[in-house]
């Protein structure tokens, strides 16, 4: 069966909202994650002051890639929260957590450490979950019918727990690099430092990665497109010259280049993924074309796709433009 | 024990949908309020507004961030636990909860950031917009919402293909005659339940003999909203009654509790229905009057439940009471803010104590009523969960064992209670508290400048934090 053209726009409408998402929630989750690592009060107020005015806009794009898939791909909507029903809970709840400590930390001195607790391990815990899932995905998830047959732990491997650990540090990487871009001072100089042993530590779990991959979990991405497409090796060649180029410019006076790099690093990672899955939505069991919504539907959502989307983004851009610069000051 | 996922997946959507609905029902009235309040500040430059405005804004920036966060809960519970209805109605719903994300979330999350930490980085004018586009984000939101849960209700503009509902008539399914009088409903709902903050807010103020400028304006603009409001709201519950009696008579005769057909029908004001013996107990009860109220006549037959199969029977306590309970808040808003206005004309509003008391406590009269209402609207919808095409047993994710169930629902009451405890004891003190007096800093981010209104200076724009 072939995918309608409105499906596939839908498809590549959200990919792209993935992307768009790991970009942005993953430099405030990843400063949440950073934010654990400090004790000093000055360093953590000017931490949250670098995200409070845009760690809501980003984390609703998470809304916008689950509404999408409701929308334009049902059974991938239903098998995937199926699937990770327990690690969405897990998620969510860090979600909560992470998000009411921006008001709630400023609102009590005596509890402020619980709400900076909450805003650390909820930081990790939803880096985790996402990279978790990515793990499971690119494993296969047992569909039938446009329903999930698996079990309620059928997602946990050894190897879906690297993933989240890799993406637990991938997001740090993006943290540090979005300080040094919007701080100033004593954060950059810290951030800065946290660049290259993060750097490090995502080397060493793509590694590792891959030498399960090729030894006790062979199975884990047996049947992915990458064999098929070989100009698709491009992509983790730029994901790894981009991320020794984090490594390289970390010390240089160039307050763009880690975040930048670090995005660059992302979007090849994602386009890997990519190359190894397409057509699948849910590997290895519904592709795009399986599980798109009927036309009338694809076609009355369409204008959120042409219209609304394009709006989103000028305003989206309009606001990161009202807080340009170094906006990491602290907040007293 | 067998524990049934359907059952325990109901009582964990009715949990967190429960207090999902205080957060929106409160900010979506907030936001126009602080919109409105920004606007009068722009328009008079009285710096009476701007204190009043930051007051609030705090408030609204704490049950904002719950409702968020409340919000991503909701978004996924379709496809976690009720993954036949997310597949079967994917074709209807996915679109209308779609553009809800697409129109309304981005609008308001983004615009929120402008509207908590950019005062002093963008003109009057732009952060007045900001203000606008973040009310009318949680007004969309809330169209949507309701498009939505009217098409589960009365489900329209669509056919079934091969046994998959396939969308028809979209025009039907977002603009229905049942969305028409739903949609208006549920905002005046969120407008009064702000409204009666605002007004109790006030009136405490003012009984505690504190912050009495911006506790008049408070008082005053809150039950005058609430005075115009109300019977608007009542018209429309009307509506809606009368949508129920055409499309759902079996949730009607739930409503009113009503087991037989009769001729005239008697209106049961107040009674214990007993589900299994099918009558009702203690009722107080006025004859005639219930063919009044469903048809207009003293004298028509009205349905009962047995006219229906008692498969398709909701339960009949939780809409009966929800119900009255919801006009019972409806009765204790009209007479306040009727009272209230009236007391005002005579210009003895701010001294009447024996007023200001029950004004102060009907504060939560607008989530109560909330609450109850979609209680009846829901529950009474029972068996179905989209009214005659799926039943709700039959909606729940096949692959969920009933463990998994409990141990998420136990997990959002835990943390839900923990932290919606918290919320609630903050905006408390906010509320106590009260608006910073002139000379005081206001805000813990921005600082305030109370005598620089309607200056015409362009503020600065970020420069601070300037390499």
């Amino acid at each position: 069966m072939e995918a309608s053209s409105l499906a596939l726009f839908w498809a590549r409408v959200i990919a792209l909202s993935i992307l768009v998402y790991v970009l942005l929630d993953g430099f405030d989750l990843g400063v949440g994650i950073l934010f654990g690592t400090t004790r000093d009060e000055m360093k953590r107020g000017q931490m949250m002051s670098a995200i409070s005015p845009f760690w809501d806009g980003n984390e609703t794009w998470l809304v916008v890639i689950g509404a999408s898939l409701f929308a334009a791909f049902p059974p991938v909507y239903a098998v995937f929260l199926g699937a990770f029903y327990l690690p969405v809970l897990l998620m969510l709840i860090g979600l909560i957590f992470r998000g009411i400590a921006f008001e709630f930390r400023n609102h009590s001195r005596q509890l402020s450490w619980l709400w900076d607790h909450g805003f650390f391990y909820g930081s990790v815990l939803v880096a985790f979950v996402q990279g978790a899932a990515v793990g499971a995905m690119m494993r296969g998830i047992p569909t039938e019918n446009g329903q999930y047959t698996g079990g309620a732990f059928t997602w946990l491997h050894p190897f879906p727990i690297l993933t989240g650990i890799g993406l637990v540090l991938g997001y740090a990487l993006l943290g540090a690099g979005w300080l040094v871009l919007k701080s100033d001072g004593a954060v950059r100089d810290w951030a800065r430092e946290r660049v290259r042993p993060l750097v490090i530590g995502v080397l060493v779990v793509l590694g590792l990665a891959f030498v399960i991959t090729m030894t006790v979990d062979a199975g884990a991405i047996a049947q992915n497109n990458l064999d098929q497409r070989s100009w698709g090796i491009a992509f983790p060649a730029v994901g790894l010259l981009a991320l020794v180029g984090v490594h390289f410019f970390a010390r240089k006076d160039a307050d763009s280049l880690p975040y930048g790099l670090t995005a660059v690093f992302f979007i090849a990672a994602f386009l890997t993924l990519g190359v190894m899955m397409w057509p699948y939505m849910i590997p290895y069991g519904l592709t795009v074309a399986d599980a798109a919504a009927p036309e009338a539907s694809l076609r009355f959502f369409s204008y959120a796709g042409f219209v609304a989307l394009p709006i989103i983004t000028i305003y989206t851009i309009g606001v990161y433009w009202v807080f340009r610069g170094k906006i990491g000051q602290p907040q007293s | 024990m067998e524990l049934d996922p359907v059952i325990l997946s109901r009582f964990q959507f009715a949990f967190v949908v429960t207090f999902h609905i205080i957060f929106p029902a409160f900010t979506i009235g907030l936001a126009a309020w602080l919109a409105t309040i920004e606007g009068m500040r722009l328009f008079t430059g009285n710096p009476v507004y701007r204190r009043i405005f930051d007051f609030w804004l705090k408030v609204f920036a704490v049950s904002f961030g719950m409702g968020v966060v409340t919000g991503i809960v909701m978004a996924f519970q379709f496809g976690t636990n009720w993954g036949v209805l997310a597949e079967r109605t994917g074709s209807i719903q996915g679109p209308l909860l779609g553009y809800e994300a697409f129109t309304a979330f981005m609008l308001e999350a983004t615009f929120f950031g402008v509207m908590l930490l950019g005062r002093n980085r963008v003109s009057p004018g732009f952060y007045f917009f900001a203000c606008c586009m973040v009310s009318i984000g949680t007004m969309f939101s809330s169209f949507w919402i309701l498009a939505n849960n009217s098409w589960m209700q009365v489900p329209l503009g669509h056919e079934i293909v091969d046994g998959k509902i396939i969308p028809s008539d979209w025009q039907a399914i977002v603009l229905g005659p049942v969305m028409m009088v739903r949609w208006p409903h549920m905002l005046f709902a969120a407008f009064l339940t702000t409204a009666m903050c605002v007004s109790a807010t006030g009136a405490w103020y003012l009984l505690r003999n504190v912050h009495r400028a911006e506790g008049r304006v408070t008082l005053h603009w809150g039950l005058a909203l609430a005075a115009i409001l109300i019977p608007v709201q009542m018209f429309f519950g009307r509506l809606a009654g009368l949508y129920v009696y055409k499309h759902q008579p079996a949730k009607f005769a739930a409503i009113e509790a009503r087991w037989h057909e009769e001729q005239p029908a008697t209106e049961v004001w107040l009674a214990w229905p007993d589900e299994a013996e099918k009558k009702n107990l203690f009722a107080i009860e006025t004859p005639g009057v219930g063919s009044l109220i469903a048809t207009g006549s003293w004298t028509a037959p009205v349905q009962g439940l047995s006219d229906f199969p008692e498969d398709d029977w909701p339960p009949v306590a939780i809409p009966f009471f929800g119900f009255r309970i919801m006009v019972g808040m409806g009765l204790i808003m009209l007479g306040i803010s009727w009272l209230g206005n009236a007391l005002r004309w005579r210009g003895t509003l701010e001294t009447s104590r024996w007023f200001l008391w029950p004004t102060f406590l009907a504060f939560p009269t607008g989530f109560i009523a909330v609450i109850s209402g979609w209680y009846t609207a829901e529950v009474g919808r029972q068996p179905w969960v989209v009214y005659g095409l799926l039943r709700t047993a039959d909606a729940v994710t096949p692959s969920l064992a009933g463990g998994e169930v409990l141990v998420s629902l136990l997990t959002y009451t835990l943390f839900y209670t923990f932290f919606v405890s918290f919320g609630i004891w903050y905006i408390y003190k906010l509320l106590r508290q009260g608006p910073a007096t002139p000379t005081v800093a206001v805000s813990n981010i921005t600082p305030s400048r109370p005598l620089a209104y309607g200056d015409g200076i362009p503020v600065s724009t970020g420069s601070e934090g300037k390499d």
